[in-house]
């Protein structure tokens, strides 16, 4: 098999505050391969932005990454200093945020901020990248973008806004795309279009995506594989498919019987009692215990490691056993 | 838009409304002018002519015409026209103002610009108790002690006084001989240190602002360079609050121009409100009010203009209501 | 289990210094150790300015305790200097170190009543104005508005003027310090009215206020007990910068000649006595009291500046 894209080994990221030191990200491996697209769900405060953020560096101090390794194409990039990761973010990994009205200076129009970005990355004068910047929101799917380039953000509805960051985002070329919760901020129909445009670029230029969002749909609309966060660990990674007929893991059970299906018979939507605890008061062993309908013994004292289940791995106790089976 | 020049004109209404009642009911206009031999008919005879006896609208019209032309009477104490002694003493309090906001704007810049980037630096730290010492001590303070410190101890600057001036038709200037440089030096700089530590403090609580924003984090995130980001995107957002703020402040350098030019004895408007505060001399303490009331409704409307024209949002909201 | 629970829940509630220490605003406020020394000077002034009487060596405002012969006297390191008098004398005969304690007690009683006025003032006219709405509001907050464009050492130096014109009966040196309190606390009401006002306009919206209204009770008193509380941070943070401002705008007053008499100096006023000494040598005239009123006001300063972001929600 080739090298993957992104190969992340037990990241831990860490928040000292003055009564403890905070653990928001707790050991989470996983790997992205070249044009893959990863979704990672979880509820808020699961880790998944944390994580998306530790990866291209740009952790909000007092956070820090405390432990593990990321590395991106072979090569390891979570111990460089950062002007060195620079020279990455943007060409090679780029990240996008959740809300597209704040993510875009207001008091610059949008062609300025596109031909900015386009020359930091390629060689191109003024003339070029002004034309690259067209074709570029033309491919995002902005109306006669010749006019349009010359508009202020403001100007733009949110869908269009935020068709604008992915033009901002593509400019670099890079090789994978961090989106954090890309289309919470934006209408359900506009959702609808953002994901499919996001798609047929990245399927067109081979770039890869990691999804990250609390929206299943999107992830079924458009992830290869997934990932499902809970209390900064991954409890279940596995191709989307087989998450969402087949889940394993009792949270991953759990997020999928509460979502409302439109086809079959309507039975009463799962709820999970309690919820995710808060970072100052982690539970021992298996942080899902508490709320797990299926805990036994050893789920109390100790964490379980991703134990492979067919072509997904999951962190239950449950399954060290029927593996053996 | 139409509201804040509405809102504007009742402001200076307001204002001359205070500064007539003042000149008109405060004190005595007729006992003031005259001497002691004078009899009771004279005076009626005089409150008569000077229109004292009319009805208080009319007066206050008469006012308003008079203050529309520049006539604001005569200054109790130096039998001057109130007008004239102002316009002469303009030019130096003007001046001082001026320079005074260079020097604010010059350093109070660079200085917030770079505790906002560095915040963690020992040139910062040091920035930072600088400016707390510039908001604490009081103008005349300040002022006292750079007399000691330059012109007592060091002797090198002059402690009073403009120096020489050069007359260029109706104004008078300090600017083009050594002597009028050297002492602008001093009171500049005692007007101005109190400006600069706003501006650098306003400067530096706006870049961290703007750097805590989405946009800077997604400009970081698509790879573009340091000097970029701090110089490019997130000056330009820091300035306009800035340039609001700077501009309300210019009033105020004009009437703190007061104490300053007590201090350095500069012969300036200022220096003459002070006196006729002192001496009851009514008429130029209405002046004053008035055109410093003026003033900085002007500051205020054209800050206002200014804002409009650096944030495009601004314009185009303006434009669709 | 429950029991034990709400024995816990009492507990804490009743150890309320055990809170205190353990809450954030106590930790920052050990954590800066500048903050702590500025605290300290503060209630040093305080309590010197206040047993002034019993401290200082001489009564400087008894002017039939001066004796001109003593007048000019330097420093009692320097030469000619005497241990009489610890920092020299005025050219009234006045111990410095004495006029100074006087004057700082002058200096803070102005600032301490100009606030407390300044407060009474904007706070009462904030619930007025923020509770009856309509066109008492809009009065209020265009006197406001058209007042905070111009600066108040402008306002007060007019408010000055106005009253010595209107009363040129009665003595400066007995009126002065009321006129001074007056112009000082005229000046600086605003604040208080506005941040008053916005929490006023936000209670009074409450589902609470709606209530009491239909039972019958008075949504005043109600809302004073809401909205005092919620209210008090920052205006005690006003409180504290408004200090520093207001013992500013003394000094600045008296130095300027419109302030506190020379019979009586304050701060400001020495300093203006001393400056007409500054090149014939006698320095300490004004540096000492120069260097009190520095560092009086920087330590209120860096209070009121730790006490902001202590009570500021948004840096927490």
């Amino acid at each position: 098999m080739s090298e993957p894209l992104l190969k992340i080994k037990d990241l831990i990221v860490e928040f000292p505050t003055r009564r403890a030191l905070l653990r928001a990200v707790d050991k989470v491996s996983f790997e992205i391969a070249k044009g893959e697209v990863l979704g990672v769900v979880g509820e808020s405060g699961a880790g998944k932005s944390l994580t998306g953020a530790a990866i291209i560096g740009l952790l909000e101090p007092p956070g820090r990454i405390a432990g593990g390794e990321i590395y991106f194409d072979g090569q390891r990039i979570d111990n460089l200093a950062d002007e060195q990761m620079r020279h990455l973010r943007g060409k090679r990994i780029a990240m996008i945020f959740q809300d597209p009205l704040t993510s875009l200076n207001p008091l610059y129009r949008v062609g300025e901020q596109l031909i900015e970005t386009i020359q930091t990355h390629l060689p191109m004068n003024k003339k070029q990248a002004r034309k690259r910047a067209i074709e570029l929101l033309d491919e995002v799917g902005i109306p006669a973008p010749e006019t349009r380039i010359d508009g202020y953000p403001h100007q733009f509805s949110g869908g269009m806004r935020q068709r604008v960051v992915i033009a901002l985002v593509l400019a670099g070329e890079p090789d994978l795309i961090i989106a954090d919760e890309p289309t919470t901020a934006l209408d359900v129909s506009i959702q609808a279009q953002i994901i499919s445009v996001l798609k047929r670029l990245c399927s067109e230029r081979g770039t890869a995506i990691m999804l990250i969002t609390h929206d299943m749909g999107v992830i079924a609309e458009i992830a290869d594989r997934m990932a499902v966060m809970y209390s900064g660990q991954i409890v279940e990674i596995g191709k989307t498919y087989d998450l969402i007929k087949n889940p394993k893991h009792p949270y991953t059970k759990g997020l999928m019987g509460s979502i409302p299906s439109m086809s079959g018979e309507v039975k009463r939507l799962v709820q999970i009692p309690g919820s995710m605890p808060r970072l100052n008061d982690i539970p021992s062993g298996c942080s899902f215990h508490p709320r797990c309908s299926k805990v036994f013994e050893p789920c109390y004292s100790k964490r379980s490691p991703q134990i492979k289940v067919g072509q997904s791995d999951v962190a239950c106790w449950l399954y060290s056993e029927e593996d053996k089976k | 838009m139409i509201r804040r020049i509405i809102q504007s004109i009742i402001v200076m209404f307001v204002v001359a409304l205070i500064s007539f009642l003042l000149f008109r009911f405060v004190g005595d206009p007729v006992n003031q002018m005259v001497g002691i031999e004078t009899t009771p008919e004279q005076r009626e005879a005089l409150r008569d002519k000077l229109g004292l006896n009319d009805p208080v609208i009319m007066q206050f019209f008469g006012f308003i015409k008079g203050a529309a032309q520049f006539d604001f009477g005569v200054s109790y104490q130096f039998k001057r026209p109130v007008a004239q002694m102002i316009a002469e003493r303009a030019p130096a309090t003007l001046e001082l103002s001026l320079m005074s906001a260079i020097f604010a704007l010059l350093v109070g810049i660079p200085m917030g610009v770079y505790t906002g980037l560095k915040r963690n630096s020992i040139l910062s730290k040091f920035f930072l108790t600088v400016s707390l010492v510039g908001i604490s001590l009081p103008t005349f303070l300040i002022g006292i002690l750079l007399i000691y410190i330059f012109a007592v101890q060091l002797q090198v600057l002059p402690s009073f006084g403009r120096g020489e001036v050069v007359d260029i038709g109706f104004w008078s200037t300090g600017l083009l001989t050594v002597s009028g440089l050297k002492a602008l030096i001093l009171p500049s700089i005692t007007l101005g240190l109190f400006q600069m530590t706003l501006i650098m403090r306003l400067v530096r609580a706006e870049m961290l602002e703007v750097m805590r924003t989405d946009y800077i984090k997604f400009a970081r995130a698509r790879g573009l360079s340091r000097t970029a980001i701090n110089f490019g995107h997130a000056l330009k957002n820091t300035l306009v609050p800035v340039i609001t703020i700077t501009g309300l402040q210019l009033g105020s350098v004009i009437a703190f121009a007061i104490i300053t030019e007590t201090v350095f004895s500069w012969p300036g408007m200022g220096l003459l409100f002070l006196h006729s505060v002192q001496n009851v001399d009514i008429p130029i303490m209405a002046a004053y009010l008035m055109l410093i009331g003026f003033l900085f409704v002007m500051i205020n409307l054209i800050v206002d203009l200014l804002y409009v024209a650096v944030d495009p949002r601004i314009r185009v909201s303006g434009v669709s209501q | 289990m429950s029991d034990m629970m709400e024995d816990k829940n009492i507990k804490e509630e009743t150890n309320w210094f055990a809170r205190a220490i353990d809450s954030d605003i106590f930790y920052s406020f050990t954590r800066s150790k500048l903050v702590m020394v500025a605290a300290f000077v503060t209630f040093a002034y305080f309590f010197i300015a206040l047993f002034a009487p019993i401290l200082a060596t001489q009564n400087p405002f008894d002017l039939g305790s001066l004796d001109l012969m003593d007048g000019l006297t330097p420093p009692a390191w320097q030469e000619g200097g005497s241990s009489k008098f610890l920092i020299g004398t005025d050219d009234q005969g006045r111990d410095l170190l004495s006029a100074i304690m006087y004057g700082s007690r002058i200096s803070l009683a102005v600032g301490f009543t100009s606030v407390f006025c300044a407060a009474l003032l904007g706070i009462s006219l904030g619930l007025i104005s923020g509770y009856f709405g309509g066109f008492i509001d809009t009065l209020i907050m265009r006197i406001a508005d058209i007042q905070l464009t111009f600066p108040s050492i402008l306002i007060a130096l007019l408010i000055d003027g106005t009253v010595s014109a209107l009363f040129p009966e009665v003595r400066r040196e007995d009126s002065a310090f009321w006129v001074l309190v007056l112009a000082i606390s005229l000046s600086f009401w605003v604040q208080y009215a506005r941040t008053v006002r916005s929490s006023v306009l936000v209670e009074k919206e409450r589902e609470y206020v709606q209530a009491a209204k239909l039972i019958g009770l008075r949504p005043f008193i109600i809302m004073l007990r809401h909205v005092l509380p919620n209210v008090l941070g920052p205006v005690l943070v006003i409180a504290t910068i408004n200090l520093a401002l207001a013992i500013i705008t003394e000094a600045t007053l008296s130095f300027l000649g419109v302030g506190i008499p020379v019979t009586q100096p304050s701060l400001g006023t020495l300093i203006r006595i001393g400056q007409d000494f500054l090149f014939s040598g006698e320095w300490w005239i004004t540096i000492f009291p120069g260097v009190a009123l520095a560092i009086i006001v920087l330590s209120v300063n860096l209070v009121g500046d730790w006490l902001r972001d202590a009570l500021n929600p948004k840096l927490r």
